[in-house]
């Protein structure tokens, strides 16, 4: 795209909108948000970092291929499932850990795990189409 | 181990042995076969030890639980008919497994050959031993596989295979025919086992489902013994290697249908439906085959037509179910098996030892092969019903069953009379013809088969004869065993060599008169008939053909209609699908909604949402181009969002807002990477349909969220996660909680589902790119050359 004033802009807006994803996948288990929303989010970066500056910036800056995060993502999801049943509680049963890290509580789950996986393969299925279609589109 | 085990261990012998025939083949050449052969012989052992109970009128079953749930069982049903059939089976098999060593010798393929022969010997033993109707059918299929591979075997030629695919399509389909016939008797008797069956009286066959169940058993029995009109299968089967034709397509496989005939006599028989349609289909097989028979000049042709024709016998004694007419087809049953198998591998002989099997070039092969002529002679005398062979006796007893004198018995016997006749010659022709007269130079210099190749068939004419010199042993250990099961009640045949002066001697005179004159005028006889089918022209063969292509084209037509390959075409389809079901079905069953209820204080922001959700609709159906309608739709989708937001949804909102947004970016990207044309250029014409689809869509939907929202809310869901929420998943976002933890399971399968579909979008993205480079590069090659 040509605009300058978008070109200027739409760094400093993914970066900020890649930070929000993970702070609305983090905070979704007890307010608005989660994996979903936040996945989403992250895509729509990806689709003006795209458009502003063309796919290939894109593929270069999130490094793995988009298709390889999704299949991480679904990795993830299967793996937090698991270890309920290594833990000898049912399949997807979710765990509970709080380790304390500088005197701060931190509360860690299996369902967190899942949800970061629910999040992974939204970004990496939708920018995977969406970047396909942008890079030929384009020609 | 016991009796069961012993059993099972037989059943299941052969297939180990075709496990490990083609390794043994590879070390020990043609001479595995001897090895090979134990097989058989230890199963024909292990058979051999009911005979005396069986002589005795007792019956053997034994089995294990297979799908207890379902009362299906792995059992047998040993009795005089199974007992016949699978000492033949064995019997017969052990020469076969000899035979096929010295006949392939040599071949690159032996070992793939005699493990093809074991599995179809494990796949019959298994079929006649079966009690239960599954592991019948199961057998019953796995017959028609291994003879498709065997027929198949020289897979380089085309007539091979596609003699092969027809007698599986035949035999195959007629095998899903006998499927629903025994589901049938299943569900009106609610047994699944031939041994209770037996014993479960009349009621069959005054049920009204009897007809349908003995159709489709005759479509099963039918297609797979070659019954006119689905015989032509059986003579282009011929294409296999002789030792199959020997084995499978004249001893074994092709009875397998006259089997369960016999099988059912007892619970079926004896109706006036049984009574007509058998002996009319068999007399029908019997004449035509013998008739067509007379029209070969091939060795195999020759004999596998009179094996049609005598399958029809068979069918046709099978049918009358007088006792004689029973007792007389069990023992043509053996004494057949007997004279054709050996028959068969004399063919085989010749033609592996001279190169040809055309009657017409050969001859004076007496002197060159002694042992084999002594065998075709005796095999022949059987076939021709000639004392003192079994055949003799086989063929008094069918005419002894068809000399009463009601009109009926009178026209069968005629036409029994002039098949058996014609099969005569035909007999006499293939072992006297290529044997007797001047000799006639072969493409192979002919001299005598090796012991490999002579033994099984004399073996098999030597039991011929000896069958008959000791008919007394031969009837209590088979014959009477066998035609009581047939009959379902106890059979004493007594039979014997020496003839009673009687209508059946004057018959089998008679046939023998007839026979020599048919002999002596064989060539004019082949010349009649060549004429009559040349003006027939058309024969079920050619019908297959027919058939095979008609549906074919069938299909095409069908996929052309249904998958048309446009987008716009399955969309249609699909919504117009949509809309009947949610317009049809609350019509027809009075589910329409009540009047809505409108609140009447809704305040001002709301109607203003609402009012541009509205405003964006027309927007999109009014754009003058397709990013404007695009965007529009947006406009819509937010305002949706926002009514979500107002509503305490704050999850949904949010999500919907990200959909929309990334929903027009991909239309965009979609619509550029097309080439659509910015605007629908469509006259109205065309676009009404899509428009009254897209309204009554939009209609049934309104109908059917006014319907849902209608019915009282039921809150035990919302309340439970409201109440466990935090204190089970602790997490205060109860959506997100459901999604992650109450319900992951879904979400799980969910994402999998979006990253398939990520994939496949993707695939075809780069597949449509992939082509067009391709086509791009292929171009700018054609300019440089």
């Amino acid at each position: 795209m040509k605009s300058v004033i978008f070109r200027t802009v739409a760094p400093f807006l993914t970066s900020l909108m890649m930070l929000f994803s993970i702070f609305v996948l983090l905070r979704g288990h007890n307010e608005p948000g989660g994996g979903f929303i936040g996945g989403l989010i992250a895509v729509s970066a990806l689709a003006i970092y795209g458009i502003a500056h063309g796919v290939e910036t894109v593929r270069r800056a999130i490094y793995f291929h988009p298709m390889a995060i999704a299949g991480a993502g679904l990795f993830a999801a299967t793996v937090a499932g698991l270890i309920s049943i290594i833990a000898r509680v049912p399949f997807m049963t979710g765990l509970w850990i709080y380790p304390s890290l500088f005197g701060v509580e931190i509360p860690l789950s299996t369902v967190m795990l899942f949800d970061t996986g629910v999040y992974l393969v939204v970004v990496g299925a939708i920018s995977s189409v969406a970047l396909s279609l942008e890079e030929r589109g384009g020609e | 181990m016991d009796v069961a085990a012993l059993t099972f261990l037989a059943l299941s012998l052969p297939f180990v042995a075709a496990l490990v025939a083609p390794v043994l083949t590879r070390f020990l050449g043609h001479n595995a076969a001897w090895l090979l052969a134990l097989v058989p012989v230890a199963t024909f052992v292990h058979f051999l030890g009911f005979a005396p109970e069986i002589a005795a009128g007792e019956v053997v079953t034994g089995g294990y639980a297979w799908i207890p749930s379902f009362n299906v069982s792995f059992s047998w049903l040993i009795d005089g008919l199974s007992l016949t059939f699978a000492l033949l089976i064995s019997g017969i098999g052990t020469l076969i497994v000899l035979y096929s060593g010295g006949y392939l010798k040599g071949h690159p393929h032996q070992g793939r050959f005699l493990s093809f022969i074991l599995m179809f010997m494990g796949s019959m033993q298994g079929l006649v031993l079966s009690d239960s109707f599954l592991m019948l059918f199961v057998f019953w299929e796995l017959t028609s596989i291994t003879s498709f591979l065997l027929i198949g075997f020289d897979h380089g030629r085309e007539a091979a295979r596609r003699a092969a695919l027809q007698a599986l399509v035949v035999t195959g389909g007629g095998g899903l025919s006998l499927l629903a016939g025994l589901l049938i008797l299943w569900n009106v008797s609610g047994i699944t086992q031939f041994s209770l069956l037996l014993s479960f009286g009349t009621e069959l066959r005054e049920s009204p489902f009897y007809l349908a169940a003995l159709l489709l058993v005759l479509g099963g029995a039918f297609t797979k013994s070659a019954q006119f009109p689905f015989h032509f299968w059986l003579p282009n089967a011929m294409e296999a290697p002789t030792p199959v034709s020997a084995y499978l397509h004249s001893a074994t496989m092709v009875k397998a249908g006259v089997y369960l005939l016999m099988r059912l006599n007892p619970v079926l028989g004896d109706t006036p439906e049984w009574q007509f349609l058998l002996p009319l289909f068999g007399a029908a097989t019997l004449v035509s085959g013998a008739a067509l028979a007379v029209r070969q000049t091939d060795l195999k042709l020759m004999l596998a037509y009179t094996t049609m024709a005598s399958l029809g016998l068979l069918v046709l004694l099978t049918g009358l179910g007088s006792p004689h007419a029973v007792e007389a087809a069990a023992l043509y049953l053996v004494a057949h098996a007997l004279f054709k198998g050996a028959l068969f591998m004399v063919a085989g002989i010749i033609d592996h030892e001279t190169g040809s099997r055309d009657l017409t070039r050969l001859g004076g092969l007496r002197s060159a092969m002694p042992l084999t002529f002594a065998v075709a002679l005796a095999a022949a005398l059987s076939m021709g019903g000639l004392p003192p062979f079994f055949g003799f006796i086989a063929k008094e007893e069918i005419y002894e069953a068809l000399s009463s004198f009601d009109r009926r018995s009178m026209v069968f016997a005629g036409l029994t009379v002039l098949g058996n006749a014609l099969m005569f010659a035909v007999a006499f022709a293939i072992a006297l013809k290529p044997f007797l007269g001047p000799k006639v130079e072969t493409p192979r210099h002919a001299h005598e088969a090796p012991v490999l190749l002579w033994l099984g068939p004399a073996i098999l004419a030597l039991k011929g004869l000896s069958f008959a010199l000791m008919s007394g042993l031969a009837h209590r250990v088979i014959s009477s065993p066998m035609s009581s099961a047939i009959a379902g009640e106890p059979r004493t045949v007594v039979v014997s060599l020496v003839p009673h002066i009687g209508v059946p001697l004057i018959l089998s005179a008679v046939t023998l008169l007839i026979g020599i004159v048919f002999y002596l005028n064989l060539d004019r006889l082949r010349a009649v008939m060549a004429l009559i089918l040349a003006d027939i022209g058309w024969g079920p063969d050619r019908g297959f053909d027919q058939f095979i292509r008609g549906l074919l084209r069938f299909a095409v037509a069908i996929t052309r209609r249904l998958q048309s390959g446009r987008l716009d075409v399955y969309m249609t389809v699909v919504f117009l699908l949509i809309a009947v079901v949610l317009l049809a079905t609350p019509v027809r069953y009075g589910e329409l909604p009540r009047a809505p209820f409108f609140a009447a204080d809704v305040p001002a922001h709301e109607l203003a949402i609402m009012a541009i959700a509205v405003a964006g609709l027309f927007a999109v159906v009014l754009a003058a181009d397709r990013l404007t309608a695009i965007v529009s739709l947006g406009i819509q989708g937010f305002a949706v969002a926002v009514i979500f937001l107002l509503y305490g949804a704050p999850d949904l909102s949010f999500t919907q807002f990200m959909i929309e947004t990334l929903s027009v970016v991909v239309l965009a990207l979609v619509m550029t990477r097309l080439r659509l044309s910015p605007s629908d250029h469509r006259p109205l014409r065309q676009k009404l349909p899509d428009s009254m689809i897209a309204l009554a869509c939009g209609l049934g939907f309104g109908l059917f969220l006014l319907r849902a929202t209608g019915a009282p809310f039921d809150a035990t869901l919302t309340d439970f996660y409201n109440l466990y929420s935090k204190s089970i998943a602790h997490g205060a976002n109860v959506v997100n909680v459901i999604i992650v933890d109450f319900r992951g399971t879904d979400t799980l399968g969910e994402i999998a589902v979006v990253m398939i579909t990520g994939l496949a979008i993707l695939s075809l993205v780069r597949l449509r790119a992939g082509s067009l480079k391709r086509g791009a590069d292929r171009s700018a090659a054609e300019e440089r050359v």
